[in-house]
């Protein structure tokens, strides 16, 4: 019963920073349910290849196609920049690495979470109020908290915030860049663990970079290793870390520090 | 001759009518022209240097030096009054750049500049009013990038405004914003109403006189034709609702009217007065009267006892 | 394919991986070539031979945790075949999710959630609500004698012997048609033994295909129905 569309179709994806090829001539499909984890070392155009992918960034070359509510596969960047940018905040959702940049520092938790229902149009503050509360409460924050603005919070509280606020409209995929990175390793730990709950729980597909295979391992059901910007081996996460092909994957599986 | 160079050459000490060249009214007026014809929407212009520094007022000046010609009758008021420092010295501007007649009375002015207030009498399809603009953007406070702003005007994106007052009942309840308070134009434009206080902003909706807006150092020009729709933003939840106070007027004792405090001594005695000077000394002329609360009489009292003791 | 007799479920066909170490200058290690295997629905197969014959990796094959050289992993899955050596990742997802139950040799621990919730997430991952799928699991930790007050407790701090049994609970949880058991009983007393061998023919008796390395020779004799023996079949010297 292989007749599922993908959700995402990546074609020939390219882009370039003049001379600098950042990534490379790649392709792959994402289906609904999927989370890819996409891993490699700093300056392997992981990060590039994510802004690619969420529209932010127009690719040099290449084509992504996203499976839009009751249009199908329609490339996001065919889109006028209205619609793209409503999608980046209905179905889309993108945590980014560092907080400062995915929250309004000086806006209420609260208020950071409704701030995308008021954006489609929700007017109800009691229900908003209502449905902020909820996510908070999904992410495990404290709700004495929810008036307070995320520049006082912690790291770990200002990433699960920013899940919060990305997930509150039930998007159907998620960009993370390097969500867990610069925590401590037991926060980490719940943030993972928070995440991999929530994917599973909410169906969600998701694209999740990172260079910590351990948390590829948690979260990915698929890999895509990237190299100087070109996939080198793509599989199941399991398949990829227990049995590597390419010599960098090779490389990068027997370089992590066992505890 | 035509009449722009007729006027050029006339006026009061060399300077051309109205103070501004010609060519730069006629930037102006274009703007306006646009503006009226987007309504809410800002659209930028060159602003002009004028004698007095950014925050007094050029923005409106420069609005009102564009559209003022020898027929009109000028009032200027800064919070509702007309004998403040910064409306006795603009209206005085006027009548010796483009000599026109000024007035105190809403009803005989054909242009009201005014900063911070909509007179309290009713306004007409042959007037014009003039708002002064410290700050157009309404989603400045939100988001500091300009780019980013002029993209959520473009394509109304306006949740981010829903989310100050959503900040405002979380932290105090209510909608705590009691002026600047934001409106939407025309079912399209998010539009700063300038610093008026909340409670004129009903007054914008279906106005029968045009409403030009002019900001200075921002320059920017907007603006809101006659009988045009202005919605306060609110939440189903928590409607939209002006100021009210538990004091009538107490020296034409009207019970409608936007009120300043006047705080009388250290001891509690206070008064509230109507802002709109004009509008409360009409009513007192036609024999209205307010009432002085306890406190402020008591305040007077002491005032009085402490003058007879000097004297004595 | 076509040919469907007497109820396979699985059929592996000229099945070959090497393994090639790039960071060991490119060594290349065989480990079996041209495998052929069929397993009937109920049918029990003990893979065996020495150490280093490939075992492990070829029930790894079969789960599509390794990547064979060449050939073909058929599984029936639903009322298909799928090549789980060559199929698009969601689809061997899918087929890990409703047709095949591995039981690895240890338990991948993950922080912070309890032993009860590990057990049952399979079920649950396979549309059973939340009550009923916790309260399978409890059921089967309770057999495989893991204490009630365990169950609320993440696996990590477990001993290795309480890990494997927590893991052999989640490989049971959901009635999977294919079992991959790579040495269910290995540091198990023998009470927890005969559960396990208890699971295993209780398995084969709803329709269950299952591969399994035992070690222990007892097991494999009660279990098995077949040896499939790779120090013959393996054909790599």
């Amino acid at each position: 019963m292989d007749t599922s569309s993908p959700l995402l179709r990546v074609r020939n994806l390219t882009h370039a920073y003049g001379n600098l090829l950042a990534c490379s001539d790649i392709s792959f499909e994402l289906h609904s349910g999927e989370v890819l984890g996409i891993v490699g070392e700093s300056g392997s155009g992981k990060t590039t290849l994510l802004n690619c992918l969420s529209a932010r960034l127009a690719p040099t070359n290449g084509i992504v196609e996203y499976d839009l509510r009751g249009r199908g596969l329609s490339d996001i960047y065919a889109l006028s920049e209205p619609e793209r940018r409503l999608l980046l905040r209905t179905d889309w959702g993108v945590v980014m690495q560092n907080p400062r940049d995915g929250l309004r520092m000086d806006v209420s938790a609260g208020g950071n979470v409704g701030e995308r229902l008021m954006a489609v149009g929700a007017r109800h503050y009691g229900a908003i109020r209502q449905e902020a509360e909820d996510w908070l409460t999904k992410v495990e924050m404290d709700l004495g908290r929810m008036d307070d603005k995320p520049k006082h919070f912690s790291g770990g509280m200002q990433q699960r915030l920013q899940i919060a606020r990305n997930l509150v409209t039930k998007p159907r995929l998620v960009f993370m860049d390097e969500p867990t990175g610069g925590l401590d390793v037991s926060v980490q730990a719940r943030l993972l663990d928070l995440l991999r709950g929530l994917v599973r729980e909410l169906r969600l597909s998701a694209i999740i970079v990172t260079h910590d295979l351990a948390v590829a391992r948690l979260l990915a059901d698929r890999l895509m290793v990237m190299k100087d910007g070109k996939v080198v081996e793509t599989g199941l996460t399991d398949q990829v870390l227990d049995d590597p092909h390419h010599p960098y994957t090779q490389l990068l599986v027997s370089s992590v520090l066992q505890v | 001759m035509s009449a722009a160079q007729q006027q050029a050459t006339e006026g009061d000490d060399g300077y051309n009518f109205a103070y501004l060249d010609e060519q730069t009214k006629r930037m102006i007026r274009r703007c306006l022209l646009k503006a009226v014809a987007v309504p809410g929407y800002q659209v930028p212009f060159g602003g002009r240097e004028m004698p007095l520094p950014y925050g007094w007022g050029t923005g409106g000046m420069q609005v009102t030096a564009s559209i003022i010609g020898r027929d009109d009758t000028l009032k200027v008021i800064d919070q509702g009054a007309d004998d403040t420092t910064n409306a006795v010295n603009i209206r005085r501007f006027f009548a010796r750049v483009a000599e026109v007649p000024t007035t105190e009375s809403t009803a005989e002015a054909s242009i009201v500049q005014t900063r911070h207030r909509v007179p309290e009498d009713p306004m007409r399809e042959d007037q014009i009013i003039v708002y002064q603009v410290p700050q157009p953007e309404p989603l400045r406070p939100l988001e500091p990038r300009e780019i980013e702003c002029r993209k959520m005007h473009a394509y109304k994106e306006y949740g981010l405004m829903q989310v100050s007052l959503y900040e405002d009942i979380a932290r105090f309840g209510e909608i705590a914003t009691s002026y600047s308070y934001p409106v939407m134009v025309g079912d399209r434009y998010l539009m700063s109403p300038t610093p008026i206080p909340k409670f004129d902003n009903p007054k914008m909706d279906d106005f029968p006189a045009l409403q030009l807006f002019g900001a200075g150092r921002e320059k920017r020009i907007y603006a809101i034709p006659p009988y045009t729709k202005v919605k306060s933003l609110d939440f189903d939840d928590h409607p939209f609702a002006v100021q009210q106070w538990e004091e009538d007027c107490a020296l034409c004792g009207a019970e409608d009217t936007f009120l300043d405090e006047v705080i009388l001594d250290d001891q509690g005695g206070k008064m509230y007065v109507c802002s709109d000077s004009h509008y409360c000394a009409r009513r007192r002329a036609e024999g209205h009267e307010g009432k002085l609360s306890e406190s402020a009489a008591r305040a007077y009292a002491a005032a009085v006892g402490a003058a007879e003791e000097e004297e004595a | 394919m076509t040919d469907d007799k007497k109820d396979a479920v699985i059929r592996v066909e000229n099945l070959s991986k090497a393994f090639v170490l790039h960071v060991q200058g490119g060594a290349r290690l065989p480990v079996f070539s041209n495998l052929n295997l069929e397993v009937a629905a109920g049918e029990s197969v003990a893979l065996y031979g020495p150490s280093g014959t490939g075992k492990s990796t070829l029930l790894r094959s079969l789960y599509a945790n390794y990547k064979p050289g060449s050939g073909q992993v058929w599984v029936r899955h639903d009322d298909d075949w799928v090549d789980m050596a060559g199929a698009a990742p969601h689809r061997v997802l899918e087929v890990r999710r409703r047709t095949v139950g591995y039981v690895s040799q240890f338990l991948r621990v993950i922080p912070r959630i309890c032993s009860r919730d590990i057990v049952a997430e399979p079920l649950h991952a396979l549309g059973a609500d939340l009550d009923q799928a916790r309260a399978k699991a409890e059921a089967l930790l309770a057999r495989l004698n893991i204490p009630e007050a365990m169950w609320d407790l993440a696996p990590a701090t477990f001993s290795g012997g309480e890990q494997q049994r927590v893991n052999i609970a989640r490989g049971f949880v959901a009635d999977y048609p294919v079992l991959l058991l790579d040495e269910p009983t290995a540091s198990l007393d023998a009470g927890n033994r005969a559960v396990v061998m208890d699971l295993i023919g209780e398995a084969k008796a709803r329709g269950a295909a299952i591969v399994g390395i035992f070690h222990d020779d007892e097991v494999r004799e009660a279990v098995a129905d077949r040896v499939f023996d790779l120090s013959k079949e393996r054909a790599v010297a």
